[in-house]
Order: C-alpha cells, then sequence, then structure tokens
C-alpha cells in the first residue's frame, strides 16, 4: 500500500530491521554520521565515523506479501573518504562522513555525494551482472593469445555472472573549503550543488572540479568579530536559484543567486523574536539552528534548534508558523547540559513524503514524530528491546518533574549518550531509518 | 519551608550526591552527573579562595578590608535554611543551595539592578538578608558559568581542528557574561580592590585576572590566558593574522594575585594605544568615572580581542599584513606546530618545541621561567622585543 505518508488515520510504526553492531561496545569507527534516502526510496546510503559509506537495497516487492513492505539490504560498501592530514596547520582531517546526497538518477547507474570536514566526492553506483566472453584475442583469464595460433573467429557474447555492485569515484571536489564543511546540496538543476562551511557557502557544477564560485561568505574581516557561523545550507527544491542557509544565532537567511553573483546581502530574513522571559545565559546557544530543510512542495521550510522544530512558510518572515517543543523537559537542565557538551549536539530533522508529518530526534534514542496536519506528537524509541519482527512501538513519556507515573521516564533518568542525530524518512512510503550511535533502525508502517 | 541540603558531608559523599543548582529561580529538580559536580565544587573551591586572596590584597594595598562583611557573609550563609554552606576541607567550601526565591530573583534578572552586599551590618533584615543571598547565590553561579566556559574555550586545542561553531557559542557566553558583570558592577567592584592609583594597566589587568583565577600550583587546565592576553598584547603580537593561538596559560599561571600585579603590568602607553586602536562597541555607561568606564570599556573590548586569538587557529597565517611588518619578520619562522594537549594541562613548563603559543607565552613580561618571584620586571617596549629576540634566538 503506498500511501503518501502520515497524516489521515493513526499511524502505528514497528519495528522492521536493525542493522549494525549488538554488543554495546561501539567501536568509534562505526558511529554513524549520516543517512539518507534516494530520490526512489530503493536505496537508504549510511556514512559513519570511519569514512565509509554503506548503502542498502530495498528488496523487490513480494507480491504475494503485500502487507509486508520488503527489507532492506546491504547492497554496496565502500570507503569515501580517508583520514588526512593538513600539513600546514599540523591538524588532521577527520574522515568522518558529514552528509550524503543522492542525484536524481539519470541513468542505470546511482549517483552520490560524499562529503567530510573538507573534501566532497562524487561516486558512481553501477552494477555488473554480465560479463562477455568469448573475445578472440584473449583468454577467459585475461591472459593475450599468441595471434600465430588463432584460426578462427568468434563473436564474443555476454552471459549473466553474479551482481557485483561497484563504486567508483567519479569527481573528487577538494581544496575549496576552510572551515569545516556541514551541509551539501544538489540543485534542481541537477547541474551545480553548494557546500556550505562555517563561514563560506561555494558553489560547484559536477562536471568541474578545479573550480567553484563563493556565494556567501559571513568571515569577517577582523576574526575577532566573529560572533556567528552558517550551520545548515539548502537549495529549494523546485527554483533553481533559490537557498537557504541557516545560523548559530537562529535566523535563516533565503538568497536568491539571480540579484548577484555573491549572495551576502539576503532576499529574506527570518528570525523569530526572542522570548525575554525565557531568557538565560543559553538562550543564544539553544537557538543555534542545527538543521533546516525545505518541504517536498517548497512551500515551507522546518528548522531545528535545540529544543524545538519550528516551521516556516517561505511568504512569512517574522515568526514561524508552526513550532513544536522536541524535549522541553530539558530546558531546566540547560546547564548540566552545557557542561557535558550536549547542548552542542546538532539534531537533524526530515518531512515525510507528503509533508503532513515531521520527525526529529532526541536523547535517550527517543525520537519524535509530529504530525503537523492533526496537531499531534508521539515520542517513539528505538532500542534493542522492542526488536521483534513487526512489533508495535510504543509510545514514552518522559515526566519532567513530581510524580513519575507508571511507564514514564523520569528525566534524570534519560541516557545523554545514547542520541538520535540523524534520522531519514522514505519519500513516498512510510518507512523510516533511524540512526542511534552505531546501529541503523527500520521502521515501517503498520498495515492492517 | 525549604529542603534542607547535606551539611559536612565528605567530599566523596557529596560528589556521589545531588547538587541543585539554581539558575532560574525555580526550584529545579536535581540531576546528577558526576563530572559536573566535580568541576563545579572545584570552581566553587577557587572562587572562595579567590574571594580570601582579594581580602588579603586589600590588605597588602592598605585599602579598607572588609573583614566584618566577609565573615558575616560566611555567617550568613551558613545560617540561612536551603543555604548551606558545607565545609568540604580546610579553606574549602562549595554551596550546595536550593532556592524558592523565584519571584525576586526574577526581578533582579529582568530589572538588572545593582546589587550591593550590605555592609558589614550583623543585623539585617530578612529581606536584603534573602536578597544578598540570591545575589551571591546569583553571581556565584555566573561566575562558575564564566569559569566553565573560559575551560571549554581552553580545551578546544586538540589533535583535530576544533569545532568553530561551539567556540563560538562558547565565546559569545562568556561575552555575555562579561557584559552582564560589567553592568552589575561586579566588574567595577573587583577592580576597585586593586584600585590603588586608579592606574588604567591595572585595573584592566584586574579584570583580567578576575577572569583568571588561576594559581601557580594549578593542577587544573589554566582557566585561560586568551583574555589576559589580549588585554595586554594587541600592539606586540600580531595579531591572529600571522600567529595562530589561543595562548594557554602558564603566563597566567605566574602572574598571580599576590601584589606584583599591578607592578608587572605598567605599562600605560600600552593600554593608550590599544584604547584608541580598538573601536569600543560594547557595553557603555554613560557617567561615571574615567577609570571605572576604561575597566569596563576594556572588560568589553577584551572579548572581542579575546574572541580573535580563539579564532586565530582556524586561519593559516600567511602574509595578510600586520600592524608591523618588523614584528612580522620576527615571527616568520614560528614553528607552528599544534599546542601540546599535555603541556597545556600540565602547564607548560619548558615546551621542547616553540610554537605559537609558545611565543606568546614567552613574551610575558613575568615569565622567564614558571616560578615567579618577588621582583616584578617592568619592562619598556624595547626590552619587550629584546626579550622577544632572545627567545626566538635562544630556542
Amino acid at each position: 500500500m503506498l500511501g503518501a505518508g502520515g497524516g489521515g488515520n493513526d499511524v502505528h510504526w514497528c519495528f522492521s530491521q536493525v542493522k549494525g553492531a549488538i554488543d554495546d561496545d561501539v567501536a568509534e569507527a562505526d558511529i554513524i554520521s549520516t543517512v539518507e534516502f534516494n530520490h526512489s526510496g530503493e536505496l537508504l546510503a549510511t556514512g559513519d565515523k570511519g569514512g565509509r559509506v554503506v548503502i542498502f537495497q530495498q528488496e523487490t516487492e513480494n507480491k504475494s506479501q503485500s502487507q509486508w513492505r520488503s527489507e532492506y539490504n546491504v547492497y554496496s560498501t565502500f570507503q569515501s573518504h580517508e583520514p588526512e592530514f593538513d600539513y600546514l596547520k599540523s591538524l588532521e582531517i577527520e574522515e568522518k562522513i558529514n552528509k550524503i546526497r543522492w542525484l536524481p538518477q539519470k541513468n542505470a547507474a546511482q549517483f552520490l555525494l560524499s562529503t567530510n570536514d573538507k573534501t566532497i566526492k562524487l561516486w558512481k553506483i553501477s552494477e555488473r551482472d554480465k560479463r562477455p566472453e568469448g573475445y578472440n584475442l584473449k583468454e577467459e583469464d585475461g591472459r593475450y593469445r599468441d595471434a600465430a595460433t588463432i584460426t578462427t573467429l568468434r563473436v564474443p557474447v555476454f552471459r549473466p555472472m553474479d551482481l557485483m555492485v561497484e563504486a567508483s569515484p567519479r569527481r573528487v571536489f577538494a581544496n575549496a573549503h576552510t572551515y569545516h564543511i556541514n551541509s551539501i546540496s544538489v540543485n534542481s538543476d541537477n547541474e551545480t550543488y553548494l557546500s556550505a562551511d562555517d563561514l563560506r557557502i561555494n558553489l560547484w557544477h559536477l562536471e568541474i572540479t578545479d573550480r567553484s564560485f563563493n556565494i556567501v561568505d559571513i568571515k569577517p574581516a577582523n576574526m575577532e568579530e566573529l560572533t556567528e557561523v552558517i550551520t545548515a545550507a539548502e537549495f529549494h527544491p523546485h527554483q533553481c536559484n533559490t537557498f537557504v542557509y541557516s545560523s548559530s544565532k537562529g535566523t535563516i537567511r533565503l538568497c536568491d543567486m539571480r540579484a548577484s553573483a555573491l549572495c551576502d546581502k539576503h532576499s529574506k530574513l527570518f528570525e523569530e523574536p526572542e522570548d525575554p522571559s525565557n531568557r538565560s545565559f543559553f538562550s543564544e546557544i539553544i537557538s543555534s539552528i542545527s538543521d533546516v530543510k525545505f518541504s517536498h512542495n517548497g512551500r515551507y521550510m522546518m528548522t531545528r534548534d535545540y529544543l524545538s522544530v519550528k516551521i516556516w512558510d517561505l511568504n512569512m518572515e517574522n515568526r514561524p508558523v508552526e513550532t513544536y517543543q522536541v524535549h522541553e523537559y530539558l530546558r531546566s537542565k540547560l546547564c548540566s547540559l552545557y557542561e557535558n557538551d550536549c547542548i552542542f549536539d546538532k539534531f537533524e530533522c526530515c518531512w515525510n513524503g507528503n509533508d503532513s508529518v515531521v520527525m526529529t530526534g532526541s536523547y535517550n534514542n527517543f525520537f519524535r514524530m509530529l504530525d503537523r496536519s492533526q496537531r499531534r506528537d508521539v515520542t517513539l524509541e528505538a532500542s534493542r528491546e522492542s526488536c521483534k519482527p513487526r512489533q508495535v512501538l510504543k509510545p514514552r513519556r518522559v515526566c519532567a518533574g513530581g510524580k513519575r507515573k507508571k511507564d514514564e521516564i523520569s528525566v534524570d533518568s534519560l541516557d545523554f549518550n545514547k542520541k538520535i542525530l540523524h534520522t531519514a524518512w522514505h519519500p513516498q512510503e512510510n518507512i523510516i531509518a533511524v540512526a542511534t550511535t552505531n546501529n541503523l533502525y527500520i521502521f515501517q508502517e503498520k498495515v492492517n | 519551608m525549604q529542603d534542607p541540603a547535606p551539611i559536612g558531608l565528605s567530599l566523596p559523599q557529596l560528589a556521589a550526591s545531588r547538587c541543585n543548582l539554581c539558575w532560574r529561580g525555580r526550584r529545579s529538580s536535581s540531576f546528577t552527573i558526576k563530572p559536573g559536580l566535580q568541576t563545579l565544587m572545584t570552581l566553587a573551591i577557587k572562587e572562595h579562595e579567590q574571594h580570601e586572596r582579594l581580602e588579603k590584597l586589600k590588605t597588602l594595598f592598605g585599602l579598607p578590608v572588609n573583614k566584618a562583611k566577609l565573615t558575616s557573609q560566611r555567617t550568613r550563609l551558613k545560617n540561612q535554611n536551603g543555604f548551606h554552606l558545607c565545609r568540604l576541607g580546610r579553606e574549602v567550601y562549595t554551596f550546595v543551595s536550593t532556592s524558592r526565591m523565584s519571584g525576586s530573583l526574577l526581578n533582579m534578572f529582568s530589572k538588572g539592578t545593582k546589587r550591593k552586599f550590605s555592609d558589614g551590618d550583623e543585623e539585617i533584615s530578612d529581606e536584603s538578608l534573602v536578597g544578598a543571598r540570591v545575589a551571591s547565590s546569583y553571581s556565584l553561579q555566573r561566575q562558575s558559568l564564566l569559569d566553565m566556559s573560559l575551560i571549554k574555550l581552553q580545551l578546544c586545542h586538540m589533535l583535530v581542528e576544533p569545532n568553530l561553531c561551539r567556540s563560538v557559542l562558547i565565546a559569545n557566553t562568556v561575552r555575555q557574561i562579561q557584559e552582564e558583570m560589567t553592568h552589575d558592577g561586579s566588574w567595577h567592584m573587583v577592580a576597585e580592590a586593586f584600585c590603588s592609583a586608579g592606574q588604567s594597566p591595572s585595573e584592566r589587568l584586574v579584570a583580567t585576572e578576575v577572569l583568571c583565577r588561576s594559581r601557580e600550583q594549578d593542577a587544573e587546565p589554566k582557566l585561560f590566558s586568551v583574555i589576559s592576553y589580549e588585554g595586554c598584547r594587541e600592539e606586540e603580537v600580531v595579531a591572529d593574522e600571522t600567529l595562530c593561538s589561543v595562548s594557554v596559560s602558564d603566563t597566567v599561571s605566574n602572574v598571580c594575585l599576590a601584589g606584583r600585579i599591578g607592578q608587572c603590568w605598567e605599562k600605560s602607553e600600552l593600554s593608550g594605544v590599544e584604547r584608541d586602536e580598538e573601536a569600543l562597541e560594547d557595553s557603555r555607561l554613560g557617567s561615571g568615572e574615567d577609570e571605572e568606564i576604561d575597566t569596563k570599556d576594556r572588560a568589553s573590548t577584551e572579548s572581542p580581542k579575546t574572541i580573535g586569538q580563539v579564532f586565530g587557529t582556524f586561519e593559516i597565517k600567511n602574509g595578510s599584513p600586520g600592524p608591523d611588518s618588523a614584528l612580522e619578520e620576527l615571527f616568520s619562522d614560528v614553528d607552528t606546530s599544534y599546542y601540546d594537549l599535555d603541556t597545556m594541562l600540565t602547564g607548560m613548563q619548558s615546551a621542547p618545541k616553540m610554537g605559537p603559543y609558545d611565543i606568546l607565552d614567552s613574551l610575558a613580561p613575568s615569565h622567564s621561567s614558571p616560578s615567579i618571584v618577588s621582583t616584578p620586571n617592568c619592562r619598556s617596549d624595547l626590552n619587550e622585543l629584546d626579550h622577544i629576540m632572545e627567545i626566538i634566538v635562544g630556542s
């Protein structure tokens, strides 16, 4: 049942699969750092801290099992980035994959962009399931035949072979960023893409690796005056001239590339005035936007700051149209969260296929589904305990203080090391991928 | 009425128990994170010792010491319900407090009233008592937050380039606290303590020293020299263009409150130049003494410069013109290898490699050896340059 996803009746989520090691000992290199479905939803890519990309493929649907959608199995694994050493600064460059973005499919091969802190790579993932046999001048194992021994000619033919998935780097876009790349976004024109670091945004052409255009530069002349950095950037899904970038001060700027070559001057500035009653020393830190995503229809955008998710109408700049609290119970704990650095965690958020539900992660392996149309929200947990096949996920509740009811978890028992930063939603179906520290959980909608 | 907090627990016991922090005036539920608690306690220890040192210094300078105030404050704190001063050891205290002063505390936040400790009078009305308690609690916690932030900024120097966003946010928080402290006048209060001839540099240094908070035998990572450096070094050190660094430390540890400060930093010409150079962007108080303004202005300009030092790390220094080409030449062959974390944490006594941080550290006037002794060496600019040359050539 290929519903558009979300909304309507209550959606019950159930466990489908979990990928990754079972034991609690987490190898640093296995920590998942990004998750992304491709445009059809057939492929699911994950990047980890060790620089590897693992792609899962949805098996073609079994007609007889229409009640249950197919599972995702490993399709390809490759090492995308290697650790490097910057000799000028004497600093290591991590190989951690910060973002993966798929290109729309144009032919049989799949293309994706993966980036670490400094370098972006375009990978081609292609299948090979046939090979040519019957060459005249070569043996089957590849050795050349002596031309004198050839007496007859034959036509080589393709014979089927075991499926082999090859990943090859087609382009390497390097040396364009002084600071750490935090976002990449493919343009709707399928020719260009942007990469954003802390202070600059560059525009690239997919075919050209030795040049990129700088379109946003917020580096002050005097670094001492630096108070704001870029935290995320994205192209508009339909308008190839429009992109947005968010900052650490809680503002989002929409820029039009037709206006000028350098888009330092924004076309629109989205900022919500601060609530004076909630002001504290941490106000600025928790207002820093960690992720910005356009809706699929291009009318709205969603931003994630530390405690809330905000939906903005692109036509209204002075305040968001909707605000959802993700974990308001943490507001009184900000000092401790600052102390253990959790306040700097960058949570991502995502839309469902028809923009009716949004999802984001939280601590203790909780994630939140916020239904815009029904104004309802639910907290679910990705844990090993609810790993029985097709087990329906039970909503979780956190009690902020006072009397703790049964089945509730108190704020103090939350595990702040178990955080869900990366989530992804299938573009057409109700299938979600949720990344805990080193496991990838796939949940599907329960179909009756 | 209020929860009795544990009194007289031993250090491990306290570490294991919960520490209530009151930030917003609401009674917040406890939150157990052991490292956090330990850090805060250490900071509280420092806070107390700082206070003691301040009083001692006042005596040294012949300023009236409000001994009565200090003790009455302690007594006050001890006697109040819900605000217990726990004695962890000799000369070591920590605060375990809950506060239900939501209304008054929030009022104080919003109004930004200048709070003053009531003068050494034992017979104080309940209101001012409560107000003073709340005020001291708030300012102490604010101070801890400041200290914590500065530690975080310092500990950014790892093998991998630190996260710029995080550093910016922490730096902004530090700036915000500084501004508020300036508004409150707590900056001024501390500066006053060292005001002998109202000499600007010493005042300025005091301002930085308050933030400095480190001692010679400090086992903790040095609270920072970020701010202290900036204050006095702008003209000498080519700004983050050619040298990258948050110079941590060692200098700070050597510049301690033991009375050398005023003498060591006697560079009025330095402060003069600096004042002209920097546009004072932050908080300004309209009226008031010149010195007061100076201190405050400098306090606020310190942070932007601080940030420059912090973010200097992110730059490759290549030939962007510094203010002084001669100085540029001096530093042209500086080894930019990264700062050794171990060295920094142990207090960089004699770093084997002369990284940029090392250079800056050795620029401190009072720093030729870790143990600073009696004769404060006040050098003129020329002597400074000679000193620098010695170091570079000598290495």
